[in-house]
């Protein structure tokens, strides 16, 4: 099944005449890092088996232009954000979905300033929807008991409120939440942030996602549950340098769901 | 000569308040420093965000241990006030509490008043010892060195001596009541201060008088003395908590401005009816100089930054949280706060000195407080303003340098600059193909 993933682009739907239900805005992350597409897969397979009627932008997508914001680079990024905003605008988009919380926010909350005016939801809150109309079912499956933990991305959390919907989720396979010391409004970032993911950290004595994964592993989870793919990373990386991969997973919410469903 | 004490009061508190018009005159001069924003929407949230935060504590308690101690000062501050009004109806009326007609009312207010000023004695005392003995860690950090030390602990002082007075003054008062002196109605009820009053029992009338009077009058001196200390302190957030919450971010955290200046760039570059070589627009002042990106002083943020620096108590809530500050970068967003007022103390203290006008003094909020280091080391999480009691938000001001630094003088690290030039070039962060953009769908 999992080479059989059906992902239509816009311009395809376009030349049919056709409309989707909602944009998959897949980011960069998702296309183009090799632990990130495999969310990007997890999420689709889940998209395929709920028949849900979704495309991406494929080549015509490009960067939101959130890392040169945070960095400093205003022009970048607008230019980045006018170009998008076109190409969605031509294609009439209304709902956006994706997978990336940077993403998230600034098609959210910096694009409609700029023109583009859309319903964005993280995954986590589509997946959420889908589950609520009774359009995908949820069992626990391999995860039924399981420890897991949920790492509040910074960009999803704080920056949005949306603390809920990727913990309903993981309820709703029969996992055990445990959760961190810093949690929710008070979560620690995984230091990625603010352009953080493309440069080395400042001197100090500590990496940020070492003393992240180091509250995470005091909940002793069996799974660290990321909702991003830059936390993804980073507390991956970290749970290895704490020598853990071996008893550890770090996994997405979607592909949580993806692995319980067996897709 | 019967009106001398009225006199020597009105000119005390004529001077009292006076200087302290002027202090608020300065401070609301230089927080206008700052450029224009338009705060003028969301005004019933804005409201709410006041009363909940400002007037209610509602994020002073997510500390509680700190936050209960800090709610008993602030509403023994606030009530004990009624008291102040007494006192100065007194002082200039020549007349003896004067609210002493309320009778049963006036025993209760007094005695509530008492049981505050106890309760901000105890709770002073315990901010001392977590201040100086049991070594919080936030309250260590190296910008809390000097200055900034002594000016807590003179806060607290200020609060112990002011409540010890007012005690002392009751304590005399109750005494002279008992002994049926002459002036001295019996009225208020003393839950503490009787307890204070047996150390007076052998004195004579005049001494109690003289004890009485003596804190009587410290008391009020003492409070106009702090009103105009606020200006020199950090402890300006007593009054600045409330416009600054009002004032506070109301958008989602994690939205950025988009600067008006680059938008209008953008669009004219997009636009393939664009005129390149077009003569400015009728009108426009050719010897403007135009708007520069980001910020590299405090006069290149917005007046709200300003105030927000102004509002800063130094509590350091926000450091503590922060990520790069609790894994050992140089970055502490307090640091950024106090930076920016302490710059913009120097800038106002020059226009002062120079009749009203800036004089260069080659300096500026970037490189001589701030340096590229601290700025670098950000994340963008927002733990920071998330943990800020009162709705400061040093990010912006963080962003803002930022800006400065990479439009204004090209200076990102240079891991920064490949990660833009990618962006630029592909359309990506890194350096892929913009066209091998779905290629994971056909990847196993």
């Amino acid at each position: 099944m999992s080479n059989e993933l059906k992902v239509p682009t816009m311009a395809e739907l376009f030349a049919e005449g056709k409309q989707p239900e909602v944009l998959f805005w897949v980011g960069c992350a998702g296309s183009f890092d090799d632990r990130a597409k495999k969310i990007t897969k997890a999420f689709v397979k889940i998209l395929n088996k709920a028949n849900v009627s979704f495309a991406v932008l494929g080549t015509e997508e490009s960067c939101t232009g959130d890392p040169a914001k945070r960095a400093g680079n205003e022009f970048l990024f607008q230019m980045q954000a006018v170009t998008n905003i076109e190409v969605m605008n031509a294609y009439e988009v209304k709902k956006v979905v994706t997978a990336c919380p940077h993403c998230f926010n600034t098609i959210k909350n910096e694009y409609p300033g700029l023109g583009g005016n859309y319903d964005v939801v993280h995954h986590t809150q589509f997946l959420k929807d889908l589950l609520a109309e009774g359009r995908i079912t949820m069992e626990g499956g391999q995860y039924k008991g399981k420890r897991i933990t949920f790492h509040d991305p910074c960009y999803l959390g704080r920056a949005n409120g949306v603390y809920e919907a990727p913990r309903d989720l993981i309820r709703k396979l029969d996992a055990e939440l445990v959760e961190m010391k810093n949690c929710k409004k008070k979560g620690l970032c995984c230091g990625a942030g603010g352009a953080q993911m493309f440069k080395e950290p400042e001197n100090g004595n500590k990496d940020v996602n070492v003393e992240r994964t180091e509250q995470a592993l005091g909940t002793k989870p069996e799974i660290i549950a990321a909702g991003c793919p830059f936390c993804n990373t980073m507390m991956t990386d970290g749970v290895k340098s704490k020598e853990k991969e071996g008893e550890v997973e770090v996994l997405d919410i979607a592909e949580l769901i993806a692995n319980a469903e067996d897709l | 000569m019967d009106y001398l004490p009225n006199i020597i009061f009105l000119l005390v508190l004529v001077a009292g308040i006076g200087f302290f018009a002027k202090n608020v005159k300065a401070l609301s001069r230089n927080i206008k420093l700052g450029k224009d924003v338009d705060v003028s929407d969301n005004k019933p949230q804005r409201w709410k965000n006041m009363a909940r935060i400002a007037l209610g504590q509602t994020k002073m308690v997510v500390r509680p241990v700190a936050g209960i101690l800090h709610i008993i000062v602030y509403v023994g501050f606030i009530i004990i006030n009624i008291e102040v009004l007494e006192i100065i109806l007194d002082g200039l009326l020549g007349t003896h509490r004067i609210f002493a007609p309320l009778g049963v009312v006036y025993d209760v207010l007094i005695g509530s008043f008492e049981i505050l000023a106890f309760l901000v004695i105890v709770s002073v005392v315990i901010f001392w010892v977590r201040r100086n003995v049991i070594k919080i860690q936030r309250f260590l950090k190296p910008e809390m060195k000097g200055w900034p030390k002594k000016d807590g602990n003179l806060i607290l002082y200020i609060e112990f001596v002011l409540m010890t007075l007012f005690l002392t003054m009751n304590a005399a008062d109750f005494q002279l009541q008992t002994i049926d002196a002459l002036h001295y109605v019996k009225a208020g009820s003393f839950p503490v201060s009787q307890f204070i009053a047996p150390l007076f029992s052998g004195m004579s009338e005049a001494s109690l008088i003289v004890v009485e009077r003596s804190a009587w009058w410290l008391h009020i001196i003492g409070i106009l003395l702090f009103l105009n200390y606020l200006y020199y302190s950090k402890h300006l957030h007593i009054l600045l908590a409330f416009p600054n919450t009002y004032y506070g971010k109301v958008k989602p955290k994690g939205q950025l401005d988009n600067l008006e200046a680059v938008t209008a760039e953008v669009k004219m570059m997009m636009d393939p009816d664009a005129d390149p070589f077009a003569a400015p627009a009728e009108g426009a002042d050719e010897a403007a100089e135009p708007d520069k990106f980001g910020a590299s002083d405090v006069t290149d943020l917005n007046w709200v930054q300003l105030l927000n620096s102004y509002t800063c108590t130094e509590c350091g809530r926000c450091t503590s949280e922060c990520p790069a500050n609790q894994t050992g970068k140089l970055l502490s967003p307090r640091k950024i706060m106090m930076d920016t007022r302490d710059r913009l103390q120097e800038v106002g203290n020059n226009i002062d000195k120079n009749k009203g006008e800036f004089v260069a003094d080659g300096k500026q909020l970037l490189g001589d407080y701030i340096t590229e280091e601290e700025l670098w080391a950000c994340t963008s999480c927002n733990a920071c303003t998330e943990a800020c009691p009162v709705s400061i938000d040093p990010l912006s001001i963080i962003m803002d340098m930022r800006r400065y630094l990479v439009m204004e003088q090209s200076a990102a690290p240079s891991d920064l600059n490949n990660m833009m030039g990618n962006i630029e070039n592909n359309g990506a962060p890194w350096p892929f193909n913009q066209m091998d953009r779905l290629n994971w769908k056909n990847e196993s």
